[in-house]
């Protein structure tokens, strides 16, 4: 087990270096000077060279990878006499248009779409796992039907509408959000009741379009399960239906659902673009579009790419080590 | 002094409707099975012989399942009907009155848990005590069926057995509770030849040793030979030859159980020989035709008088106290086809 540890966690540190090193060459390549957009429309060719040096992009870019990898590691200067600017580790570089190291750009960001994330993840996987199991117990019956259709809406309406949808006749209908607080975040530890009350919108808008998808997945799963031999057997043993479905067909139904779950929560870390978007959440999606759209803040995309990448690898590796502990095949083979 | 039988399963039929109709798949079954007795079933697949035993277990989802007749187990407290039975009552015989195995021992147990855990919980559904007590009694059943190192292997994993040992779990997990009726559902279909034995041979032990009425559902003549007492052989939902198994064997009366020791190869033959394999198919289940089920196959029905075979479906009839046949053949005649297409 500690071998194979060792092994995919080395695996997983080689993506995320790749990762960079690929995101940092394809902007190496873009045919935009980033010190030509650190300055205004009146630039002289000589405040561009000295943006230049003063940001680093004067040396080839292997060197400008290493002095970032460097940065991750123990921090970056920036400039030098009454212009320095000092980024403490891990320094991802410093957005030239917000004036700020990127690293506190994301600390700023990333609460929001960590809780986001979180309490989407609670209500989809909730509401997903239980109208599954239901679906599948009361098969064709009407509780079956109603789940079906809940997937169905749930699937085919994409978040910028269900979200809109939400946020116009719902939330600001009847008063339930101040469209002026809408985008001021609130920390849980200082206010879980205005924190709750800025997220459950978002949280039920994001949940609407996993829920669905889960239920379909739950529901098809624990179906398949339950008529695996081994279920039989239990049945055979003399089991009631309540422990059947409890230790014997969830726990092997429920197995693949890890997998999509992690997976499905670490790519919502890299941030939820369209429902941040629409209920102004100042987080990781909104960070990343702002800079792509408006400012070819580079360093920021950098970053928040890289970011997102190491999310899904991570939640790779977590899930596959989830999955030994709960499978003891999986635990043997390797 | 005959005992009673521990299980009477009286005009007990089973149908599954579907789209395409109603399908038939056990049709007035009658039989009994007494402790130490073991019934063997026979029959090709699809010939109601699993059905039946799953209908007695309660093991049919009863919403898609149609369930007539009676089956009695006659328990020590007096006899109760496990098809008019309440759920709850059925569930509270399982693995403790009855207990049944299965043919594939590969998917029979749960991957996710180990061998110990799932005895155990066996165990503790009708056993007072604590975890160890449960593990000590699996660890000690474990050791019955012939699990070498059983006190180490209690917490291996089923991927960790072969199928032959598995098989022996799964007997072990079924007879942890001391039940009086097992039903073994074709327990050797899936091993290798050389282990098949080993298994009928346990099987057998375990009946002696805890005094179990045994069903054994087959389509292995050969196992049927060594090991059955009596024999059902069912045909397209029917029974249509029941007897011992020496009635069976030697003096079999019906032209489908005929077909079937017939096509079964003898050593001593000539290797060039074809088998004999029974023409045609068995028919649907959905809107059996009326008269006998076998007529399409059977190569006798120019004998029976006028047109019997097609318009009235025999039925189960004595031909001596304990052999039944479901044919309109006269015994004449049967002796007659017996020699002719069997040549004993």
């Amino acid at each position: 087990m500690l071998k194979y540890l060792a092994r995919r966690l080395s695996a997983t540190f080689l993506v995320i270096t790749l990762v960079s090193m690929s995101v940092f060459g394809i902007f190496a390549v873009l045919p935009m000077d980033p010190a030509a957009l650190t300055c205004g429309k009146a630039c002289s060719p000589a405040v561009i060279e000295a943006n230049r040096h003063r940001l680093g992009l004067d040396v080839p870019v292997h060197v400008q990878y290493g002095r970032f990898v460097k940065g991750l590691v123990v921090g970056r200067e920036y400039g030098e006499g009454a212009a320095k600017f000092e980024c403490p580790a891990p320094a991802f570089g410093y957005s030239y248009n917000r004036h700020e190291c990127v690293t506190t750009l994301i600390a700023e960001a990333f609460p929001v779409t960590l809780s986001l994330a979180v309490g989407a993840f609670i209500l989809w996987l909730s509401v997903g796992v239980s109208l599954g199991v239901l679906a599948a117990r009361k098969r064709n019956e009407w509780q079956d039907r109603g789940a079906t259709a809940f997937v169905l809406i749930g699937t085919s309406l994409p978040t910028f509408i269900s979200g809109i949808l939400i946020l116009l006749f719902v939330a600001l209908k009847f008063n339930l959000i101040n469209p002026l607080e809408m985008g001021r975040w609130v920390s849980p530890l200082e206010d879980p009741v205005a924190w709750f009350r800025s997220f459950i919108f978002p949280w039920i808008t994001l949940a609407l379009l996993y829920a669905a998808g889960y239920t379909r997945f739950t529901r098809s799963s624990v179906i398949e399960i339950s008529s695996e031999d081994y279920i039989r057997t239990a049945r055979a043993k003399g089991l009631n239906e309540r422990d059947i479905l409890r230790k014997h067909t969830l726990r092997a139904a429920l197995a693949p659902i890890v997998t999509l779950a992690g997976l499905d929560f670490a790519g919502l870390l890299g941030g939820a673009i369209i429902t941040e978007g629409i209920f102004n959440l100042p987080g990781l999606g909104r960070l990343s579009i702002r800079a792509v759209l408006n400012d070819y803040d580079l360093p920021t995309i950098l970053a928040t790419t890289i970011l997102a990448a190491s999310f899904v690898v991570i939640a790779n590796l977590l899930v596959d080590i989830l999955y030994a502990y709960i499978d003891p095949r999986v635990r043997v083979a390797s | 002094m005959t005992l009673k039988p521990f299980l009477e399963v009286k005009n007990l039929n089973v149908a599954f409707p579907t789209e395409d109709g109603l399908v038939q798949a056990s049709n007035d079954i009658s039989f009994t099975v007494a402790r130490g007795e073991t019934l063997a079933v026979v029959g090709e697949s699809g010939s109601g012989k699993s059905v039946t035993s799953l209908a007695v277990m309660g093991l049919h989802d009863r919403k898609r399942t149609q369930i007539t007749g009676q089956a009695f187990l006659n328990l020590d407290s007096g006899p109760v009907d496990v098809i008019s039975a309440d759920d709850e009552v059925v569930r509270k015989l399982r693995g403790k009155a009855m207990s049944m195995i299965f043919q594939d021992p590969m998917s029979a147990l749960h991957p996710y848990y180990s061998i110990g855990n799932q005895l155990i919980e066996a165990w503790a559904l009708y056993n007072e005590g604590d975890k160890a007590a449960g593990k000590k009694r699996a660890i000690e059943m474990l050791d019955l069926v012939g699990i070498p190192d059983a006190a180490k292997r209690v917490d291996e994993f089923p991927h960790q057995f072969s199928g032959g040992m598995r098989q022996r779990v799964m007997i072990a997990m079924a007879l942890i509770n001391n039940p009086s009726l097992l039903i073994a559902d074709e327990p050797t279909t899936a091993l290798d030849v050389t282990v098949q034995s080993q298994i009928l041979q346990l099987i057998r032990e375990m009946q002696k040793e805890f005094n179990m009425a045994l069903i054994l559902i087959t389509h292995d003549l050969g196992v049927v030979a060594e090991v059955a007492d009596r024999v059902n052989v069912m045909y397209a939902g029917k029974i249509v030859e029941s007897g011992s198994a020496e009635d069976i064997y030697y003096r079999p009366d019906h032209p489908y159980s005929i077909g079937l020791l017939n096509s079964i190869p003898k050593i001593g033959e000539l290797e060039s020989k074809r088998l004999v394999a029974i023409p045609g198919q068995p028919p649907s289940l959905i809107n059996l035709p009326k008269g006998c089920s076998f007529r399409a196959r059977c190569s006798f029905t120019d004998r029976v008088a006028g047109n019997l075979c097609a318009t009235t479906a025999p039925t189960l009839e004595n031909k001596t106290t304990e052999h039944f046949s479901r044919c309109h053949l006269t015994e004449a005649e049967l002796v007659k086809a017996r020699t002719e297409i069997g040549g004993r």
